[in-house]
């Protein structure tokens, strides 16, 4: 009980802290922080609205931050995970040329499908790489990532282009009824759906099943893991595929349910961002819900402060880079043994002691 | 292709080596520097975003390019001085920290450079490689940043540092054994907090010459992940100063193919080109990782090669 008040006390305190100074900054270009507060919270939970723009970019933050906590959890550190948000937008978009789907809601889980694929399998790419030829897997994950993006682009400017799309180079927009629309009329999509039930059953996964277990194990210890005869190389390469697949499915969603084609806009950093979500997270699946909610909340606060208060819109930049950087170092303070520091501190009776003056 | 189609797409390679690999070099120096002493900062990233909006701001403000290069210099020191701290904390994860600074860095360039976007600051003076040549796209392609002499020269010094020096042996020391510097009475946070710190004013300059010179003005757009790719340049060049010049050359004209090739008229594969420098780390790390063992060079505490 203790733990967990204090899991969740630090980053609430945090994250207060990062609103104080961000305030302090905003006090400086002359805005009263008070206003930039209130603004910041109806602009991200304020209205019905505002909790639409919210949901729908934190749909893809939690599955990109699961590419990083399920890896995590075997052990490793992958922060490649753009490189999976752009293939499996490019797969998803790119299999209608290929093969012709039906237009229903099995055509739609087939582009799904293949992003999840196409993402699962660049990912699995890094592990590959650390197994097989020791290659360290977070330098590896983000040369793969600039090497899937450059592929991207050549792909939607060259073969998959789109010939009517002029100013923007895209591919041909997905094929009527493989969209995935909003959940009862409203602008949120499934995309959150699927989010939310991938950080619920990956949760469980880890934590319920033998197999989950076992990845926990390889990256907890991976002594024990060999001691015990566990194969490690399978399940590494399964946390990489299945985070992959889960960033992967983030960018098929982004393409099925906002822009419809694949082009330049997919690139919008949601990897980088998931990396943060999945540390501040703790990599636990389940607590990357609330995180992501969070910080997409800041992000849909961003164009509100532009538009009300004339703040420039990098100003929520600042704010996540503020949050980010003081929830990572109270981390440092997460194991500090407080009563016990206070108690050293307090003045204590002094016993006369007779010891020889050494030399 | 005609005689002078070859000689304006091999100046165009060139010229973009030396330009394009000026940031480069100066935030792969700044990395190597932070990784000798057994640290990784992939918040170079926003160092450099940060430093390139400091020394324009800089130079707009005093009217002095140089003064404006020392300003973009100092602020790199600042961000990457608050990622060393933030490092020597415990259970501070260097890579995650990496990732955030690298946001608020930019963000606070993006923030702070608002008013900078329309102005015109003083530039660098360019130095003319090309003298020798009556081309005048030859002349034109060998125009040389004032700042890149001085990062060849700063690689030298760097590696004779780490070689000769007691500074340059502490970080090396700092990097392969925490527990030998602590056992020689010498505190491990310290001279990392100092080494990264030194590494973010290296490649502050390196943004210094991104607004400074080429391509010579503010925006948001002006990096490009040079920042990041610094530490896959450093593994390219074996955590080797004077090898980190060549990578950065090498870099730099590997990105210039596609766009010297686009001058003269065949426009395929713009974005394979430019992803050749990732593949060819990728490449190399095949060749030189063997399982169960760190890389050749590389720094033993590094917790990117363990």
């Amino acid at each position: 009980m203790r733990n967990a008040f204090r899991e969740i006390a630090l980053p609430v305190f945090a994250i207060a802290a990062a609103l104080l100074l961000f305030g302090l900054l905003v006090a400086f270009a002359g805005v009263d922080p008070i206003e930039v507060w209130a603004t910041l919270f109806t602009g991200a939970f304020g209205s019905w609205f505002s909790w639409q723009n919210t949901l729908q970019r934190a749909a893809p933050l939690m599955l990109t931050a699961l590419c990083v906590a399920i890896p995590a959890r075997a052990g490793l550190v992958i922060i490649g995970g753009e490189g999976a948000v752009v293939l499996g937008g490019l797969a998803c978009a790119a299999l209608p040329y290929a093969i012709t789907l039906p237009g229903n809601m099995i055509g739609t889980v087939m582009v799904c499908i293949a992003g999840a694929v196409a993402g699962g399998l660049w990912i699995m790419g890094a592990g590959w790489l650390r197994q097989y030829r020791g290659i360290n897997e977070t330098i590896s994950s983000l040369l793969l990532a600039y090497i899937a993006i450059g592929i991207f682009k050549h792909l939607v400017e060259g073969p998959l282009r789109d010939p009517a799309s002029l100013n923007k180079p895209s591919t041909r927009s997905l094929p009527e009824g493989l969209g995935i629309g909003g959940i009862a009329g409203s602008d949120v999509h499934w995309g959150l759906v699927i989010g939310i039930v991938a950080c619920i059953g990956l949760g469980l996964w880890l934590r319920m099943t033998a197999s989950g277990f076992s990845i926990r194990v390889v990256g907890g210890n991976p002594r024990t893991a060999q001691l015990v005869g566990l194969p490690a190389t399978r399940l590494i390469l399964t946390a990489c595929g299945v985070g992959g697949a889960c960033a992967g499915v983030a960018g098929a969603v982004e393409v099925a349910a906002v822009h419809t084609n694949a082009n330049a806009s997919i690139i919008a950093g949601y990897g980088y961002a998931g990396i943060l979500v999945s540390f501040i997270a703790r990599h636990n699946p389940i607590a990357i819900i609330p995180v992501a909610i969070l910080f997409g909340g800041f992000g849909a606060a961003g164009s509100l402060l532009q538009r009300r208060l004339g703040l420039p819109d990098a100003s929520v930049l600042v704010l996540q880079g503020i949050a980010f950087v003081l929830i990572l170092a109270s981390e440092g303070l997460r194991m500090i043994d407080w009563k016990t520091l206070l108690k050293n501190r307090m003045p204590k009776t002094v016993q006369p002691q007779i010891t020889k003056e050494v030399a | 292709m005609t005689a002078d189609q070859w000689i304006a797409l091999v100046a165009g390679i060139v010229g973009g080596a030396l330009r394009v690999g000026a940031p480069f070099l100066f935030v792969s120096l700044g990395e190597c520097l932070t990784e000798k002493s057994g640290r990784i900062n992939l918040g170079l990233e926003g160092v450099l975003v940060l430093s390139a909006m400091a020394a324009f701001g800089g130079a707009y403000l005093t009217d002095s390019a140089w003064l404006g290069v020392l300003i973009g210099a100092a602020a790199g020191a600042v961000l990457a001085l608050l990622h060393g701290l933030l490092c020597s904390l415990d259970r501070v994860n260097d890579v995650a920290t990496g990732i955030a600074l690298m946001l608020l860095g930019t963000g606070l360039a993006f923030y702070l450079g608002k008013p900078l976007i329309q102005p015109q600051a003083p530039q660098l003076p360019a130095i003319p490689l090309g003298f020798w040549s009556d081309n005048t796209v030859v002349q034109s392609a060998l125009q040389v940043n004032a700042l890149v002499p001085i990062g060849i020269v700063l690689a030298g010094l760097m590696y004779w540092g780490f070689a000769r020096t007691r500074a340059g042996l502490l970080v090396r020391m700092a990097g392969d054994s925490a527990n030998a510097t602590r056992a020689l009475g010498y505190s491990v946070s310290g001279i990392r907090i100092a080494a990264t710190t030194a590494g973010g004013f290296i490649a502050g300059l390196g943004g210094a010459s991104l607004t400074l010179f080429y391509p010579g003005s503010w925006n948001e757009g002006i990096s490009s992940g040079q920042g990041l790719i610094a530490v896959a340049l450093v593994i390219f060049a074996r955590w080797s100063p004077l090898r980190c010049v060549g990578a950065a050359f090498l870099f730099g004209g590997a990105g210039a193919i596609g766009p010297a090739l686009q001058s003269v008229g065949v426009g395929w594969g713009y974005h394979l080109f430019n992803t050749v420098p990732y593949v060819l780390t990728l490449v190399i790390l095949v060749f030189t990782c063997k399982p169960g063992s760190v890389a050749i060079g590389s720094p033993g505490e590094l917790s990117s090669t363990r």
